[in-house]
């Protein structure tokens, strides 16, 4: 579904991402780990679509497409969801008419109708039971004066009302209490089939007790430095990541 | 550059001089002789140019006359929903045929007895106001009776012909009765695409426990120059509530002034200017507390493209004995090209100890962080930016309680921001 091969990238001249690999596969989940500043955030952004961030070399292909030549909307469209680790308030703009908009237009661009309202508002209260979501939320304006949990669990709905192919999910476990945490695991969960993929970044392993991966990847100074399954990260929990960085270090001498 | 302003005013007066209003005029004529056109320097004028911009667009002025427009213009000309009362005026002056009949409205012309005019906008304060006391050519007077509760909206269509002449100036008495309320909605139709300079007053004399909505939208011709004057004194339990959209014109300055004089009075004013090409809007505004517990609200939003310049200047007079006073004001711009100019200028006076009053202004970008989360959930670029935009105009529009001219303004910022922006 997704591969990426030799992905570099860079924000203002200074390198990011050194050359990333990674082949992504229907009904997988994937964990990205790895020591702040290793280019997790960047990754996720660059799949996004983000356009402060160069790509100087590599390619990414979605479904066999080129995914660097869409424009983020274009590539939303396409089934990429990126969950955002700090979602965007967004005044005068009601949460309602916001996700109508983008569902009709993701809708259009799969060659459906739009939903009228009732139909809208169906698939929305069945949606908002997956992440116990107050309607109260969604009649005020996007994402403003939100809880950090509140916008958390508001990406993850936003996520159920796409339906995502491929779905990113950046440190939404950042800043979750363990109420939270599992309210929105439990949302992601039951999203997953064995036709989309997720992506799971996350700094700490506690999330991927509840969202288990098959494959779990550290990335380390822009690279992917070690793959495994779910016991690598049971491992960076219990050892940190100074044994990485020291492997890392040693190879390259 | 000498321009014929500078001289010819008083030959207008001259002409003038065999009407009912001599002692008014010969007020406004000293206060205009006194202060003469605002100098580059000029502190309250020093962001809008007008006297340079009189003098580069006209050679020579004319009072524009009135002239005839037929039902089916007015008819054209009254936006859809509108369910109300219309009141035609032809180069500021009253079609009283073509007018309705309201119930315990009086609408005429200005009689020699007004010699009220100019004791509220007084014409010491501002150039252009003694300019038009001493010079304008048709008065309208509009008395709503005390108690009358003028139910359904007053549309005011002011029909514009500038090749009937390129000085327009009306002067506009209101008289709101104790316990009157009404709502006006003022909008112009111009019927030529030539130059005018357009110099209104108009003063506004609230009853006690009256209550006026003022609401307008602004779109004068391209080439076109607008000055007004509106000035309000509102008493107690009073309220006096304005919102005013600017949508085009060459130079554009509007002075708002309240007057804030009765106990648990209301002062609001709201208003939304969206400029092009290069257009010039300023919004010069002051609202004075006199007494204690009053209550002022102020928001003014710009979004401002091309080469165009919004300026903003709200004063806020506490006096020393209007304790209790809350005052809130608030001015936001969004600037969507690098040539386009935002001057903004919040000014509090206040003299008393006890009151609550607040002033807020920013000018930045459009939010790029919140269009890309837009654009992240599968809005097109384009589609995304009018949402934000629109979401940051529209909360001006809130304030406007009639349900069919604020649709109609949705209509009208919407199909701006779908294609000139």
């Amino acid at each position: 579904m997704l591969s990426i091969k030799n992905l570099h990238a860079s924000i203002e001249g200074n390198e990011i991402l050194r050359g990333i690999d990674l082949e992504v596969k229907a009904g997988e989940v994937h964990a990205i780990m790895g020591p702040n500043g290793s280019g997790k955030s960047t990754l996720a952004s660059v799949l996004a679509g983000r356009e402060e961030y160069e790509i100087t070399d590599g390619e990414v292909t979605f479904k066999g497409e080129d995914l660097l030549e869409l424009a983020p909307e274009e590539r939303a469209r396409e089934g990429v969801f990126l969950a955002f680790q700090y979602p965007v308030e967004i005044p005068g703009v009601s949460s309602t008419n916001f996700l109508r908009t983008a569902v009709n237009q993701v809708r259009e661009h799969r060659g459906l109708d739009p939903l009228d309202a009732v139909k809208f508002l169906t698939m929305m209260k069945e949606k908002m039971k997956l992440v116990e979501i107050d309607q109260k939320l969604l009649s005020r304006a996007l994402n403003e004066g939100f809880s950090g949990g509140e916008k958390k669990r508001n990406e993850i709905f936003q996520m159920a009302m796409l339906e995502p192919t491929l779905s990113i999910l950046d440190e939404t476990d950042s800043g979750l209490d363990i109420d939270a945490l599992r309210i929105v695991s439990n949302g992601v969960n039951q999203l997953k089939s064995k036709d989309n993929a997720t992506i799971v970044v996350t700094h700490y392993q506690r999330l991927l007790d509840y969202i288990v991966p098959d494959f779990v990847h550290v990335l380390y100074k822009g690279k992917i430095v070690k793959s495994g399954t779910k016991e690598l990260a049971l491992e960076l929990e219990e050892k940190g990541y100074d044994w990485i960085k020291a492997d890392v270090e040693q190879a390259a001498v | 550059m000498s321009t014929l302003l500078d001289t010819h005013p008083l030959d207008l007066i001259l002409d003038q001089s065999h009407d009912d209003f001599q002692e008014v005029r010969a007020v406004g004529r000293e206060a205009f002789a006194k202060q003469g056109l605002p100098s580059a320097k000029a502190e309250e004028y020093k962001f809008t140019n007008l006297t340079k911009r009189l003098a580069q667009t006209f050679d020579s002025f004319e009072l524009a006359a009135a002239f005839d427009v037929s039902e089916e213009q007015v008819k054209n000309a009254i936006f859809k929903g509108f369910d109300g009362h219309i009141l035609v005026f032809t180069n500021g002056s009253l079609n009283q045929a073509l007018s309705s009949e309201i119930t315990g409205v009086e609408v005429t012309s200005l009689s020699g007895a007004s010699a009220a005019l100019g004791s509220i906008a007084k014409p010491e304060k501002d150039p252009f106001a003694a300019f038009n006391q001493a010079t304008f050519k048709n008065g309208i007077q509009i008395s709503i009776a005390k108690n009358t509760q003028v139910e359904q909206p007053i549309l005011v269509l002011n029909f514009i012909d500038s090749t009937k002449g390129n000085l327009i100036q009306p002067r506009v008495w209101v008289e709101a009765g104790d316990f009157a309320e009404a709502t006006f909605i003022e909008q112009q139709i111009n019927l030529s695409d030539k130059e005018y300079f357009l110099n209104e007053v108009k003063e506004i004399k609230g009853g006690r426990n009256s209550h006026i909505h003022w609401y307008r939208v602004q779109n004068e011709g391209k080439t076109s120059i607008s000055m007004s004057n509106i000035e309000t004194d509102i008493q107690q339990d009073g309220t006096f509530t304005s919102v005013n959209l600017s949508l085009s014109g060459l130079m554009v300055r509007n002075n708002l002034n309240l007057n804030l004089l009765g106990s648990n009075s209301e002062g609001n004013m709201y208003g939304l200017y969206l400029t092009n090409g290069k257009t010039h809007v300023d919004n010069h505004t002051n609202v004075d507390h006199t007494i204690p517990h009053a209550e002022s609200n102020e928001l003014y939003k710009g979004i401002l493209t091309d080469n165009s310049r919004g300026v903003f200047n709200g004063k806020i007079f506490v006096r020393q004995d209007a304790q209790k006073t809350n005052a809130f004001q608030q001015n936001n711009n969004i600037l969507l090209s690098e040539n386009a100019i935002v001057n903004t200028k919040p000014q509090l006076e206040i003299w008393a100890d006890d009151v609550k009053c607040s002033h807020g202004c920013t000018t930045g970008q459009l939010d790029e962080e919140a269009l890309f989360y837009l654009q992240a959930r599968g809005i097109g670029k384009e589609k995304a930016r009018g949402l934000l935009l629109y979401a940051f105009a529209g909360e001006v529009l809130e304030n406007i309680k009639d349900d069919a001219f604020r649709s109609y303004c949705i209509t009208l910022i919407q199909e701006r921001l779908g294609t000139n922006f």
